[in-house]
């Protein structure tokens, strides 16, 4: 009978509705809320239009700077920078993938770094299989590090590498699966806070220490490297190092537009919910555990992808990229880009590796304490990072705006 | 699709358990409808809330401790289906710890809840619990501050609240409407695009409120509403209390003697987790011992 009633009520609903809904339409379509496309995306989100508009002139003016341009022009863009900013964009993704769960999703993690390390290591390992017959000891079957342990054959978990199709399904795989029973474990006891940052850090120290024992079948500490061919294409050439830089903007520009889909859909806003309350949340019929689970699975997936596209640019992967630094290095641009914006994220990943850069250069005894500077000022003076400080601004200056209207 | 298959893991549960005597008339009639009333005795039906003795909420002998303390000792309450109940009681009468054991925050030691006659409400999460029809208001107003108004009710609103149904939700106008509804019932209708963190304490108990009346719940529990509420205010909370009465099940825990008298047809009076006395407010302030414990002081 409840049933009934209830049902009773919604088609009164639905009756008023439909006669109401003429009227309001002009209304509801100038005031979108989770609308579909690009541009609605980006209509309410100044900042990412900026960052998106940016990310694509970049997208133009590098290759052209490159390999255009003649090397007497002050306009050249040497190799070396183009893959330093295709680096950089890698960051600004693994950034990103920070911010959806530490900004949105309140669940700081210290071990993203692993994500992006394993997401690194798959691609490695085909670019490893690319070598073919040309290293060292010209070993078609097997690479050198092997060779040189004296393996006869292939790891079972090698298999499979030698596809590019198949790397690239690892690449989201691995990470993807690991943050799926790392937070299945986890959001199901409920650990949360400063218990949980724990053991995401303790989590990438086990991995750096298992990827440096030889016996893992990874290289051990010097993990992979010597790479020749991308499906066939030399890495020592410049358009294929275009390319890759290429392959990285286009790639974070999704990211972040999926990004902010996710964000501004009613998920994003559950996920807010239970970062701000999340035992509210529960209490209003969502399984917080499965909102955090997904994100979590995500965000480790588009990390996996900015490890992918490091390798080949960088040219090499090693246990390093597991160490627990790197993962607090990470919170840093996050929270010095702003969090909770995603855009912020990209930006403060440029501004902290371009100062990482720099310092390291020129004063590299410097670069460990600035850091630190820089991460106890943002924390203290800056806690919603620059875009916050530009959001200040604005705020004041409409403020300012307002009250001026007001007297006149 | 509202509150259609929003069960759908409970219901599941509840087929496992009762797999021999289950009626599975869902998708029968399809929609809304799928679960009917049952017919016959005592037919365990999913999502069914079986209240055809009275009450809807049956605690029984609920036992609960803290590091040795008995935040509730051997409670017995029974709620009827519509009614409107007051619960007052000092401090540490075990008020707010009913909540909990009802919304599945904290199981108890010993006893059991039921909702109906058939929902063993100890086995279930608070998730769970609350899409089956129990609706929370929090002693402190517990709103989701960086989320607009419309936000919070769209996000309260009775609906399929798994994840993928949210990352493809769409405001139907519908919707749209019936939380227009509750904006204004609530008085808040002006407010739906700011954020919820500014409103004032007082806006933020009402919202609480219109977030549970989204639920669309058969029980809703609502704890000290009028902190912090203008006498205009409070008399609105009131109406509004008095008015959902009958069409939900609603309880009330408040210390505001003044405001429970004007509203409370049933009162229940809790002292050291257990209930002390129960009846009408007349009877109630004049049994000795309640004047003892209670009002008298």
């Amino acid at each position: 009978m409840w049933r009934g009633i209830r049902a009773a009520q919604r088609r009164s609903y639905n009756k008023s509705a439909l006669r109401r809904s003429v009227a309001a339409r002009r209304d509801l379509n100038s005031q979108p809320i989770w609308e579909t496309t690009v541009l609605a995306l980006i209509r309410s989100d100044r900042g990412g239009a900026i960052l998106l508009a940016a990310l694509l002139s970049l997208l133009v003016v590098v290759p052209i700077a490159n390999l255009v341009v003649p090397e007497s022009s002050v306009f050249h863009l040497s190799s070396y920078t183009v893959t330093l900013l295709g680096k950089y964009l890698c960051f600004a993704l693994l950034a990103l993938a920070l911010d959806l769960v530490w900004g949105y999703c309140g669940i700081l993690s210290l071990g993203h770094g692993a994500f992006f390390a394993l997401g690194g290591y798959a691609m490695g390992m085909y670019l490893m299989r690319q070598i073919d017959g040309r290293g060292v000891y010209g070993n078609a079957e097997l690479p050198d590090f092997m060779v040189f342990l004296n393996w006869h054959e292939l790891p079972w978990y090698w298999y499979g590498f030698d596809q590019f199709w198949f790397a690239l399904l690892m690449v989201m795989l691995v990470p993807g699966l690991l943050a799926l029973v790392f937070g299945w474990l986890t959001f199901r006891s409920r650990v949360t806070g400063v218990y949980l940052s724990i053991i995401t850090q303790a989590l990438t120290f086990a991995l750096t220490l298992a990827f440096f024992r030889n016996e893992m079948g990874f290289g051990g500490n010097n993990g992979l490297t010597d790479f020749k061919d991308l499906l066939g294409f030399s890495l020592q050439h410049d358009g294929v190092r275009v390319a890759l830089f290429a392959c990285s903007a286009l790639v974070l520009v999704a990211a972040y537009l999926f990004s902010r889909k996710v964000v501004n859909s009613k998920f994003g806003k559950v996920v807010i919910a239970t970062r701000d309350a999340e035992s509210r949340t529960r209490f209003l019929g969502y399984q917080v555990e499965h909102y955090k689970l997904w994100i979590f699975v995500v965000s480790a997936m588009l990390a996996g992808i900015a490890g992918a596209l490091y390798v080949p640019q960088v040219g090499i992967i090693n246990p390093n990229e597991f160490s627990p630094l790197n993962s607090i290095e990470l919170v840093v641009w996050v929270a010095v880009g702003g969090r909770g914006t995603l855009y912020g994220a990209v930006i403060g990943a440029f501004i902290v590796n371009y100062a990482k850069t720099f310092f390291t250069g020129a004063l590299p005894e410097v670069w460990l304490f600035a850091l630190g500077a820089l991460f106890v000022l943002v924390t203290l003076y800056l806690p919603r990072g620059i875009v916050g400080l530009f959001d200040g601004w604005r705020l004041r200056k409409q403020q300012r705006a307002a009250a001026v209207a007001q007297d006149a | 699709m509202v509150g259609v298959c929003a069960n759908n893991n409970v219901q599941q549960r509840w087929r496992k358990m009762h797999s021999g005597n289950v009626r599975l008339d869902n998708g029968a009639s399809g929609g809304p409808m799928a679960v009917s009333e049952p017919q016959g005795m005592h037919p365990v039906t999913p999502e069914y809330i079986d209240v055809s003795h009275g009450p809807i909420l049956y605690l029984e002998d609920v036992t609960v401790s803290f590091d040795g303390f008995r935040a509730l000792n051997d409670l017995n309450l029974y709620l009827t289906d519509g009614e409107l109940r007051c619960i007052i009681g000092p401090n540490g009468a075990g008020k707010t710890t009913m909540m909990d054991v009802i919304t599945g925050k904290t199981r108890p030691d010993t006893g059991s809840v039921f909702f109906g006659q058939t929902i063993d409400l100890t086995r279930l999460h608070e998730p769970e619990i609350a899409r089956l029809g129990i609706g929370r208001k929090f002693q402190k107003p517990t709103v989701l501050e960086q989320l607009s108004v419309f936000e919070n009710l769209h996000l309260a609103m009775e609906a399929d609240k798994r994840v993928w149904r949210s990352l493809f939700a769409k405001v139907s106008p519908q919707q749209k409407e019936r939380i227009a509804e509750v904006a204004e019932i609530v008085g808040l209708q002006h407010h739906s695009k700011g954020l919820a963190g500014k409103l004032s304490h007082g806006q933020k108990q009402w919202l609480e409120i219109g977030m549970v009346l989204m639920q669309n719940p058969r029980v809703m529990l609502i704890d000290e509403p009028i902190a912090g509420m203008t006498h205009q205010e409070v008399e609105k909370t009131a109406t509004l209390l008095t008015a959902l009465a009958g069409k939900h099940t609603v309880v009330v825990v408040e210390h505001d003697m003044e405001f429970v008298r004007s509203i409370a047809r049933t009162v229940t009076v809790l002292h050291e987790g257990q209930v002390l006395a129960e009846g009408s407010m007349q009877e109630v302030q004049n049994d000795p011992r309640v004047i003892q414990v209670y009002l008298g002081e």
